[in-house]
């Protein structure tokens, strides 16, 4: 809602346009609904008029078309010769638009501003050469015809079967100052048609009939009246907002609904509706909430709650209005949003028997009142008139004759007090201490109760303690006067105490809704994922209502569970279809609503302007299982935030499966490049060397020949290591690869390794530092060779020629470290994750190394398996790079195994749990 | 010099198996499947047949089996890299020796020499030497560089086992259950720890071994055609 004040004053953008609008010329533009209703003509005359005046008008072009009452009002007007344009061998006479700027006159006429220049001219359009003379600060008028406008080309195609091929743009006619509707009955048109009076366009020749049918002239009169409307509007508003001035602006309508918490609403909202839908008008429901809304019975409280989701449903607006004063704020809201009309109820009695209805027509001044009768009122007039007697929310349980009851104490209690006091003190005290018992009961049980203390404190004191005494009778004129102030005293004093009371509590509620509302989205913001939001909507929703709650959603199509608080997987028939209900059609249903009421739950969608994005299911066990206005609405509020929420983690989730489809994608296509490059690579070589082999036998001495043969050789080799690298991926890929672990000795596995790449590493030394204590590990030695054979193949690729390669191992507490060393050019701190990605190679200059992108990720995914982890590290002394290779030391050793100083056969109870230590050599070598 | 049966579906690779075996001097014969193979090791008994696992009318197992229900011939198996599985199981059913695919033919023809040495007829010698290093199998003395080394009586039983059936390869299981006993063939930290003490007293490099070298996944194999 905006506060009156805020509009009171002028808005720095509307400062600031009109600021602008200063230093630039203003335009003017007579707007036609079609050829021929004298367009030109009133230009001309308007003309006439402010040269009179002392303007300094020139022509810069209007077109006659050659009809003399044109051509006779261009006389005494100064006129800029036109400039002749040479195109395509043709000369055509278009506005001299440097003349114009060089005349400099303050006012300058152009016509026919939709006008195509030749080509040639510095502007395409003629609404440009509009723009240029504006800019320069040079006042113009044009003439524009409604088909003319972009945004109506094809509606009047459509109508008048003329294609517009000369359009201006709609922001054109928006930033012109001043817009002049020349209006023309479409019968007179046609009969200035008849009379030749009309200057039709070649191209429209055809047409002619049909565009000057009364049919599409009317039509076309509409839209330049609705054009010229609409920027009225526009206008209007932005007087208002230059000059600070509050409304009602009676320019764009809109109707307010106001609601009361009585069964009249509905028909209200409908009555609004239908009249919102007749006018073509926004429209809004409003309901204004004093102190005394928590205390109205539920009842009511419901009617509020109804028509505000009839009225949503019905296209409305609906805002509730914290206040007191209820005429007041209702105006106050139509002010600021330029309400024009102001639906009421006939028959809403305020206090004191008032109706608001009198109060608002009073008051409205410049608004248009409308009263629609309800009927209803008085068939139900208790609801209406309900003082807010009904016990606040967390005091349901003193209901009924309670509160009466303990005004009764109260005053038994004030009674015998003043008994006491009486004969010490005068009257007057006596009065005050009644007064004490009324204002407490109005504390305490709000007006009605303090009501009746107040009265029956009235008769009280005036049986017991006036002359005479134990009768109603009164004799001075004192005491009259005494109890007479007592009762007006004791009322207000109720009145006001039980007031005060009212809007504490009405604090409190709103806290406490407001403090629910920050908890749950304080709840559901820091939810990372869909399951964390999911549990956080209902459990809370559980909690706030005090029963139980589940949110559905579509999984993989029909929708289910997929949460609940108490947990629940099961629906009965009823309310699974209530809940598809709400899912499909977006709106509630179940329990308390008007689709499916006999289902145990009420479902909810949960909305969001992308769609429905689940359901949410509530369901109270207290008997009637009714929800309260107020935890509907507050439900309502819920189910949004929860939504937001969904669709917060699933737009999160879409995101991520977009960025998982394209890494596949990046993945297939670095695959298929690597296949493409790494398989054929070898081939072609094989099959040189091959055919080179076949075809020139003779040729060939021994060495050349064993040469090409080697080639094969070393080309198939290379071949069958990326193919087992392919099928290494592929099965580390479809999780088919799982180390068949045995318990393993980490040195062989390095043996073995080493051996098989020997001829990879061409002659680089090889340093191998193994511990000597390295303990047993549980390993699959095939896959483990694979993966050292990988990084010796690694290290060997980006190693200069004569770059050692070190192998080193140590055990370090759980686990047993080994890295590879090479002295290449190592790899930059920001690659060093991305070397184990599939195909990913780094760059490598121009000595581009036969790798295949694959060996280091083969690797990561083996060790992996294995529970170890892999990385790089700098190389020793700053040189190259390690890849560091972490391997668990399993928990449970081996058995010692027996030796042969326990001479007898098998001794499978070996002693010791201790790792067995791999014996240095007794007598080394 | 001997008769060789191969057995493979791809005609390739029969193809140079047939040149390159038959430039070694044996003769070889061919069969493209596995009931061809089984007929023709009882109709003609060759000196050896070489067996691909992966043949189209049957497993290649099974062909061992077959083979082996009335035939000692020794059969090499040619199996895949990854399939360690496989080997150990030709191995077990009654196959003499592997080769892994794709194989050069100097390791092929490695493996047939052995196989053939290997053939039931061939007596047991006494004596194995494998680089410098000297086993007495009857005298159950070992020499490195003619120095006797000290073993311990595990060590022994385990580098004899080895040396029984020297260039040839022996599961886990094999060696577990000849040194051990039954109970312990799962028990295969005990054979890392002691090939490795072995090594340590019997190789120039232990790292780098090149007397008791490991058969990955499958077993060990004592080598004495070094170089």
């Amino acid at each position: 809602m905006v506060k009156s004040e805020d509009t009171d004053r002028p808005s720095p953008d509307a400062l600031l346009e009109a600021a602008n609008r200063e230093r630039r010329g203003t335009l003017k533009i007579f707007l036609g609904a079609a050829p021929g209703v004298g367009k030109t003509y009133a230009m001309l005359e308007a003309a006439h008029a402010a040269r009179r005046d002392g303007v300094d008008v020139v022509v810069g072009l209007v077109e006659t078309h050659g009809r003399a009452e044109t051509a006779r009002l261009l006389q005494g007007l100064d006129t800029v010769p036109r400039a002749a344009v040479e195109y395509r061998g043709r000369v055509f006479q278009e506005m001299d638009l440097d003349a114009i700027l060089a005349r400099r006159p303050a006012l300058v006429l152009v016509d026919e501003l939709a006008h195509s220049n030749i080509p040639g001219s510095r502007h395409v359009k003629r609404w440009q050469d509009v723009e240029e003379l504006l800019a320069a600060g040079i006042q113009v008028w044009s003439t524009l015809n409604v088909q003319h406008l972009e945004s109506l080309n094809d509606v009047v195609q459509r109508i008048a079967g003329v294609a517009v091929r000369e359009t201006v743009p709609d922001a054109v006619l928006k930033g012109a100052d001043e817009i002049e509707l020349i209006d023309l009955p479409p019968e007179e048109l046609r009969k200035r048609l008849a009379e030749g009076k009309v200057y039709v366009p070649d191209q429209a020749q055809r047409a002619v009939d049909r565009f000057f049918s009364t049919g599409t002239l009317t039509a076309l009169r509409e839209m330049a009246l609705r054009q010229a409307a609409e920027r009225v509007d526009a206008q209007m508003l932005s007087y208002m907002r230059r000059h600070g001035i509050a409304g009602p602006w009676p320019t764009r309508d809109r109707i307010l609904v106001a609601v009361g918490a009585d069964p009249a609403a509905p028909r209200l909202v409908r009555a609004a509706a239908r009249m919102a839908e007749r006018r073509q008008l926004p429209w809004t429901v409003a309901y204004v909430e004093t102190h005394r809304h928590p205390g109205l019975p539920e009842a009511a409280k419901a009617e509020v709650t109804g028509a505000f989701r009839l009225a949503q449903q019905l296209g409305a607006e609906t805002v509730v209005l914290p206040g007191e004063d209820i005429t007041a704020e209702l105006l106050g809201w139509a002010r600021a949003n330029n309400v024009s009309q102001i639906v009421l109820g006939r028959g809403r009695r305020r206090r004191f028997g008032r109706m608001l209805a009198d109060d608002v027509l009073r008051r409205a001044g410049a608004y248009d009142v409308l009263l629609v009768g309800t009927a209803t009122d008085r068939a139900a007039p208790a609801v209406v008139t309900t003082p807010p007697t009904a016990p606040p929310p967390d005091r349901a349980d003193m209901a009924g004759w309670q509160p009466y009851g303990w005004a009764a104490l109260a005053l038994v209690a004030a009674t015998l007090l003043s008994w006491a006091v009486f004969s010490l003190l005068p009257i007057a005290n006596v009065s005050l201490v009644y007064l004490l018992a009324v204002l407490v009961t109005a504390t305490r049980f709000g007006l009605v109760p303090s009501v009746v203390t107040a009265v029956a404190a009235f008769f009280s004191f005036n049986f017991f303690f006036t002359e005479p005494r134990f009768s109603l009778r009164v004799n001075t004129s004192d005491d009259l006067l005494t109890i007479g102030f007592f009762l007006v005293a004791a009322i207000l004093t109720g009145q006001l105490a039980s007031r005060l009371r009212a809007q504490i509590e009405a604090t409190r509620t709103s806290q406490r809704r407001t403090a629910n509302l920050y908890d749950f989205s304080r709840r559901v913001a820091s939810a990372a994922g869909e399951d964390d939001v999911l549990w956080a909507v209902v459990h809370h929703v559980a909690a706030t209502l005090q029963g139980r709650a589940l949110v559905l959603l579509p999984v993989d199509g029909p929708l289910r569970i997929r949460a609940g608080y108490p947990p629940e997987d099961r629906l009965d028939d009823r309310a699974e279809a209530a809940a598809q209900w709400a899912w499909l059609n977006g709106q509630r249903a179940g329990r308390g609503s008007d689709t499916l009421p006999a289902a145990d739950w009420l479902f909810l969608p949960l909305k969001t302007l992308r769609g429905t994005v689940g359901v949410l299911g509530v369901a109270v066990d207290r008997p009637g299982g009714r929800l309260s206005a107020d935890q509907e609405r507050l439900l309502d509020t819920l189910a949004d935030q929860a939504a937001l929420a969904l669709e917060r983690t699933q737009l999160v989730r879409e995101i991520e499966a977009a960025e998982v489809a394209r890494e596949k994608e990046q993945l297939r296509t670095a695959l298929l490049s690597s296949l493409s490059h790494d398989l054929r690579t070898p081939l072609v070589s094989i099959l040189g060397a091959s055919t080179s082999l076949l075809t020139l036998e003779a040729e060939l001495d021994d060495e050349s020949r064993r040469e090409l043969a080697r080639t094969i050789q070393e080309e198939a080799e290379r071949l069958n290591r990326f193919v087992q690298n392919l099928l290494d991926m592929t099965r580390l890929g479809s999780g088919g690869l799982k180390p068949k672990t045995d318990w393993a000795d980490f040195s062989d596995i390095v043996a073995q390794a080493l051996a098989r790449a020997r001829p990879l590493l061409r002659g680089r030394p090889v340093r191998v530092d193994l511990a000597p204590d390295l303990p047993l590990l549980q390993l699959d030695p095939v896959l483990m060779e694979q993966v050292l054979f990988n990084l010796l193949d690694n290290a060997a690729k980006y190693s200069p020629a004569t770059g050692s390669i070190t192998i080193w191992a140590r055990r370090r507490g759980d686990q047993v470290v080994a890295e590879v060393c090479d002295q290449g050019p190592g790899i930059p701190p920001g690659d060093r994750d991305r070397v184990f990605d599939m195909f990913y190679r780094v760059a490598g200059g121009d000595q581009q190394t036969a790798g295949t992108g694959l060996g280091l990720a083969i690797a990561k995914g083996i060790v992996e398996a294995h529970g170890g982890s892999i990385g790089v590290l700098d190389g020793m002394h700053g040189v190259g790079a390690c890849l560091v290779l972490r391997l668990p030391v399993p928990a449970d050793l081996p058995p010692a195994p027996p030796d042969g100083a326990a001479p007898d056969g098998p001794a499978p109870d070996g002693p010791a749990r201790d790792a067995p230590v791999l014996d240095a050599p007794a007598g080394k070598v | 010099m001997a008769r060789i049966l191969v057995v493979d579906d791809e005609a390739q690779i029969r193809r140079f198996l047939r040149i390159s075996l038959g430039a070694n001097g044996h003769a070889v014969a061919e069969a493209e499947t596995g009931a061809e193979a089984v007929a023709l090791v009882r109709a003609d008994p060759p000196d050896l047949v070489i067996l691909d696992l992966g043949l189209p009318d049957m497993d290649g197992q099974e062909v061992v089996s077959a083979i082996r229900e009335d035939s000692a011939v020794p059969i090499l198996v040619l199996s895949v890299r990854a399939g360690e599985g496989d080997k150990v199981e030709a191995l077990d059913r009654g196959a003499e020796d592997y080769v892994a695919k794709p194989f050069g033919i100097a390791e092929l023809m490695a493996r047939v020499r052995v196989a053939l040495r290997r053939s039931p007829q061939a007596p047991k010698p006494a004596v194995v030497t494998a680089g410098g290093v000297e086993i007495d199998l009857d005298r159950r003395i070992v020499q490195r560089d003619g120095a006797e080394v000290r073993l311990s009586r595990r060590e022994q039983d385990l580098l004899f086992v080895l040396a029984r059936s020297a260039d040839h390869v022996l599961t886990h299981q094999q060696i577990l259950r000849a040194v051990w006993g039954p109970a312990h063939v799962e028990d295969t930290a005990y054979l890392r720890v002691y090939v490795n003490q072995l090594r340590q007293k019997l190789e120039a490099d232990a790292t780098q071994p090149q007397l008791i070298v490991t058969e990955p996944g499958v077993g060990y194999r004592l080598r004495t055609d070094q170089g």
